[in-house]
């Protein structure tokens, strides 16, 4: 009996954790219609979400590009199918991998400093001093980073995409022997619209749930450094949750037969 | 005029505030004294709204204020009256000095030139005894006690009608003390600004208070024109203001 009250508790809390991250994120859009608006914070933002992620976006996705060419061209010679590397590199980075790597890299470089910020601001009464300074701590911290993100994110993942086929490319003709020409021409050829749609869809929804992960953990940090920490992980662990879970249903939407 | 009826404030099994009451007139300068952890900053933060407490009614000018909706237009009007000193400062630290001091003066419906906003607050800054060289430094580049004034002189900058100084001089010298006592002063005698101080320093109360309240116990156990402080005949309050260890007030809590 006492298994089961666990059990029922721990569903119990984790809908009414749903609830409350539901109220916060309408909250959050809701402000994007009511001024004041700090233009300047969402400047920042993007600037911090979007231009400073640009090289770990780069080097997760041509490591990434590379080593799927590898395996591709491995796998395919099993049955004398090498010759589709382009264009399973090109589907599988663009519907799967791009935004998934680049959204679980925005997890970790983005929530956790958005988690870990907004939190030592709480702990350290700044977000108090916000509010006694007439200055609504959801529009002038949340609302700018959670914009930004999901804004910003679906180029970081064209920019992911692009390079990670660009890895593809370079294991493709450097070490399997590809015709350079053929391979691009293949790439091209096999994409379709709504991969591109698809790939940037994702990468909308990834960065508006990482950012929103990052600013709801933080205004709920309990006091403390522990409080921080203890804000920081839950955001991090939230959000790559989140992102993997949005990933598939996504997927079934855009895909599903 | 300020008015607390009955607040009580628990968190989780903690009884923090068990009823306060509290009358502030217009234009003086109370002090609430008290033992670390007694309630004195969740006190100011419930009448901030900050806080919401479990029970009872705060009176700003005859509107309860804990009935205000957050975000809502007469809470803003509420708080655009408002100065506060925070006890840890919480100074913005991604933005400079003077843009911390005039962090009012930037935006919003006081919004002001940059060029106005910056001088305002180098003026504020020298009122609290800091050089403008400061004006463009980071919080963290400061002393914590420097942190403090700089604290002070935000909650002063858009001359609120109703400033709350949470401990305006722990940290500080005693010559940095006196200044910032007089600058209180000042601010009420001159602008004649609503205060509400929260200190342990008995030289700063009697420099700046009008009334003294102290609590204990989740109550306001006295209070009292400063005039009356030292012929009390209250117990808690004699030891309280002779720091001596013997008396009803336990050393250890
Ligand atoms: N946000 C909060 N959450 C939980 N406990 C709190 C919170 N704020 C204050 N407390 C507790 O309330 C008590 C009174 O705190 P405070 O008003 O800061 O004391 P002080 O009189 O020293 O200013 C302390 O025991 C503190 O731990
Ligand atoms: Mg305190």
């Amino acid at each position: 009996m006492k298994f089961l009250a666990t059990i029922g508790r721990s569903v119990l809390g984790l809908l009414a954790a749903i609830g409350r991250v539901a109220l916060f994120a309408v909250e959050t859009i809701s402000h994007l219609f009511r001024p004041p608006w700090y233009p300047r914070e969402f400047g920042a933002a993007l600037m911090q979400i979007g231009y400073f992620s640009l090289p770990v976006v780069g080097l997760t996705t041509i490591f990434t590009g590379g080593a799927l060419a590898l395996q591709i061209y491995a796998g395919g010679a099993r049955f004398s199918a090498e010759a589709v590397v382009p264009q399973i590199v090109a589907i599988g980075m663009v519907r799967e991998l791009g935004p998934v790597l680049v959204g679980l890299m925005i997890a970790a470089r983005v929530t956790s400093s958005i988690a870990a910020e907004i939190a030592t601001m709480k702990v350290t009464e700044q977000i108090d001093a916000l509010v006694t300074l007439s200055t609504n701590p959801m529009k002038y911290l949340t609302l700018p980073r959670v914009l930004a993100a999901t804004l910003v994110m679906p180029i970081l993942v064209a920019v992911g995409d692009t390079i990670g086929i660009m890895g593809g490319y370079l294991v493709g003709t450097g070490r399997l022997g590809f015709n350079p020409g053929t391979y691009l021409t293949n790439t091209i050829d096999f994409l379709e619209w709504l991969d591109i749609v698809s790939s940037l869809s994702k990468g909308a929804v990834f960065g508006f749930l990482a950012a929103l992960m990052g600013c709801y953990f933080g205004m709920g940090s309990a006091r403390g450094a522990a409080g921080v920490g203890a804000a920081t992980k839950g955001a991090v662990v939230a959000a790559s949750v989140l992102i993997l879970a949005a990933n598939f249903i996504l997927t079934e939407l855009f895909f599903a037969a | 005029m300020i008015e607390l009826r009955g607040i009580e404030k628990s968190f989780g099994p903690k009884n923090v505030l068990r009823g306060v009451d509290l009358t502030i007139p217009k234009g003086e300068s109370m002090v609430i004294i008290g033992g670390s952890g007694t309630g004195k900053s969740v006190t100011l933060k419930c009448v901030l709204g900050l806080i919401t407490p479990d029970k009872g009614e705060i009176l700003v000018d005859g509107q309860d204020v804990t009935k205000l909706r957050q975000g809502s237009s007469e809470r803003d009007a509420f708080l655009a009256r408002f100065g506060m000193l925070f006890q840890g400062g919480a100074l913005f630290d991604s933005l400079t000095v003077w843009q911390n001091v005039a962090f009012r003066l930037l935006r919003g419906t006081m919004k002001k030139t940059k060029a106005e906003a910056r001088e305002i607050a180098i003026e504020k800054l020298r009122r609290v005894g800091l050089t403008p060289d400061v004006a463009d430094l980071y919080p963290s580049e400061l002393s914590g006690g420097m942190q403090k004034r700089v604290g002070l002189a935000r909650a002063i900058a858009a001359e609120p009608e109703i400033i709350f100084f949470d401990e305006p001089t722990t940290g500080l010298d005693p010559i940095m003390s006196g200044v910032i006592n007089e600058l209180i002063r000042e601010i009420v005698v001159e602008m004649g600004a609503t205060a509400m101080t929260i200190t342990h320093d008995m030289t700063s109360v009697r420099a700046i208070a009008d009334k003294v309240a102290m609590i204990h116990g989740g109550k306001v156990r006295w209070t009292g024109p400063i005039s009356q402080m030292d012929n009390s005949g209250d117990p808690y309050l004699t030891q309280f203001i002779t720091g001596s260890a013997d008396g009803p007030i336990e050393s250890v809590r």
